[in-house]
């Protein structure tokens, strides 16, 4: 706790980590069906879903259409989001800041 | 537990979007309190996390798994305002780039991973922070006991709109029952992550840490006490 690690620093390695989890470890996740869809399947409503309006976007399923090798399209696809994930959060942030310096109260 | 299109009526579906519409209208006024030109770039980065960790299911037993939300460690973080425009935003790259999480069910996912997780993340947060010591050791405890509960709350928010607009008759009690054990379960991870994450950061940067904000302005004073004796 006694040095201080730098913004930017900060900033890096957050990025990097993020690009590594959704770039990388993401082709380690679980394949199994998550808590809801398992509910689903269990109790018996899982056919009541349908396909998303988006189903045939070339990211659709974390899987870049075009890409056959299956680790590379993952990969691909969750660096992409992490990068659109970064330019629109980051800019959404920036635009509705507080523009005048932080005031005592909070 | 991104909920896709067709589970839930058209209704339902409706009066869900326009919580979440309602949501983030009041979240982008009051989101102006906790951003400032430090905490907008961190705000930006914690929404970019929540979608990459929300990548890594891990499994929960009998062939389920479960990802983190992240609706209380962004509530943590970069404070509830923000976590709600946070998870907002995440929902819907996830729901327009990588169809995942329904179009028309967006608002049900808006209103369950980014409204409800965050509001009992940080409440159960506040709570546990006015009623324990006063020290930084104990923000990521007290933000994985929010996360622990954001998730079995919200998977009996899911089952209440079950209840009221789902589109195939089943048996509630049986759906009541197993969300709330797998998603229990899901629970524990989802605090484990938010507690290493929150810890992690609190480690190398209390400062920017939103809920640990009135310990991060008192520390230097209490730093030159301890010098001073």
């Amino acid at each position: 706790m006694s040095t201080r690690t730098s913004g930017t620093r900060f900033f890096v390695v957050a990025l990097l980590v993020s690009l590594l989890v959704a770039g990388v470890a993401s082709y380690y996740a679980s394949a199994h069906p998550d808590g809801l869809e398992h509910v689903a399947e269990q109790t018996g409503f899982i056919d009541s879903a349908e396909d998303s309006a988006t189903a045939d976007s070339p990211l659709a399923d974390y899987q870049t259409s075009g890409i056959d090798d299956a680790r590379l399209s993952g990969g691909v696809a969750g660096v992409i989001g992490v990068l659109v994930m970064l330019l629109l959060s980051t800019g959404l942030f920036w635009l509705i800041r507080r523009r005048e310096p932080a005031d005592s109260r909070d | 537990m991104h909920v896709p299109d067709g589970f839930l009526d058209a209704p339902t579906s409706v009066a869900t979007g326009v919580v979440a519409a309602a949501a983030i209208a009041v979240s982008l006024r009051a989101a102006r309190r906790e951003l400032d030109d430090r905490a907008a770039p961190m705000a930006g980065l914690v929404a970019t996390f929540v979608f990459a960790a929300q990548m890594i299911n891990f499994p929960v037993g009998a062939g389920t798994s479960g990802h983190l939300m992240g609706g209380a460690l962004a509530a943590v973080l970069v404070g509830p305002w923000t976590a709600v425009l946070c998870l907002s935003v995440v929902l819907l790259v996830q729901g327009l780039l990588m169809a995942d999480g329904g179009i028309t069910a967006l608002g049900t996912n808006i209103t369950l991973i980014g409204i409800v997780t965050v509001a009992v993340g940080w409440a159960v947060f506040a709570l546990l922070r006015r009623v324990l010591p006063q020290r930084l050791s104990v923000v990521a405890p007290a933000a994985a006991a929010g996360a622990f509960l954001s998730v079995p709350v919200a998977a009996l928010v899911f089952t209440g709109l079950f209840a009221v607009g789902g589109n195939a008759p089943v048996d509630l009690g049986a759906v009541a029952v197993t969300m709330l054990g797998w998603h229990t379960l899901i629970g524990i991870g989802e605090a484990v992550v938010t507690g290493l994450v929150v810890a992690s950061v609190v480690a190398t940067r209390p400062d920017l840490v939103h809920g640990a904000r009135p310990l991060t302005a008192e520390r230097e004073l209490v730093t030159r006490e301890v010098e001073v004796a």
